[in-house]
């Protein structure tokens, strides 16, 4: 398999993460539809550094992964707190900095 | 077809079933689930190019960290409200317009000049060259990376501290 191969596979994958993101109301769904973009994002960079015999992006995924990892549980963590401010995890109902 | 491209469409139609499953089913528990089988199969794509480091990495950390997370945070939301949380969508058809145009953009500047097909040769072991590239040309964002998983475990043990 080519390279193209891996990026539309990534690309589709990051398409569909962008779906969720945008229609989930619950902000724990929206999440989750994060971490699938992110996560399509290393394929691409270990397609990359693969096919280009750099092992660059592969490190670059070491560090991206890691990153994600602290967003999940910063995001989750903030979820958390304001389903006890506010009662609720939907995304529409909070609207605190609406103006 | 050779055995790379059987096992590259089967671990495709995986990735992209539970993909899709992950955003489109209605419980939330079973969307979790639904991720983890997602990032499993992105380890098996990582398998099929020939990182083997980073398949475990994601296993690790992905598939065990991020999904113990996302349920435990499930599990005391839903303990906080007492009832199930279901989970519905709203704009379905505008997220699919945006994530379709943008799927389009992506694939047709993939598919606009020919990438490579053939895999240039690297070092057999490639678990030890990106640890010995970890500790000598990227020590100082390995170090940063140190700092800023304390800055996020502190930052997250202060959200979540109990009520006083």
């Amino acid at each position: 398999m080519g390279l193209q191969a891996y990026l539309t596979l990534a690309a589709v994958v990051f398409c569909i993460g962008l779906f969720g993101v945008i229609t989930r109301r619950n902000t724990i769904g929206i999440l989750l539809g994060i971490e699938l973009m992110l996560n399509s994002v290393n394929i691409n960079l270990v397609a990359f550094a693969r096919f280009s015999a750099d092992v660059t992006g592969m490190i670059f995924t070491v560090f991206t992964i890691c990153i994600t990892v602290a967003e999940a549980a910063l995001g989750l963590a903030i979820v958390i707190l304001l389903f006890r401010i506010r009662r609720t995890v939907m995304a529409d109902q909070l609207d605190l900095l609406k103006g | 077809m050779n055995g790379e491209a059987l096992a590259f469409y089967f671990l495709a139609t995986l990735l992209v079933g539970s993909a899709l499953a992950v955003v489109l089913t209605k419980n939330l528990f079973h969307a979790v689930l639904w991720l983890a089988l997602a990032l499993t199969g992105t380890a098996g794509v990582f398998l099929l190019l020939d990182a083997e480091f980073l398949a475990a990495v994601q296993l690790l950390l992905y598939a065990g960290g991020i999904v113990t997370i996302v349920v435990f945070a499930i599990v005391v939301t839903e303990r906080l409200v007492g009832e199930r949380i279901s989970q519905t969508s709203r704009h379905i058809a505008a997220g699919a317009a945006a994530a379709i145009a943008l799927g389009w953009a992506l694939i047709s500047t993939v598919w606009q000049r020919p990438l490579a097909i053939v895999r240039p040769p690297m070092a057999d072991d490639l678990t030890r060259l990106i640890g010995e590239t970890v500790q000598t040309r990227f020590v100082l964002p390995f170090e940063l990376l140190a700092l800023l998983m304390l800055a996020g475990l502190m930052g997250a043990i202060y959200f979540a501290r109990p009520e006083d």
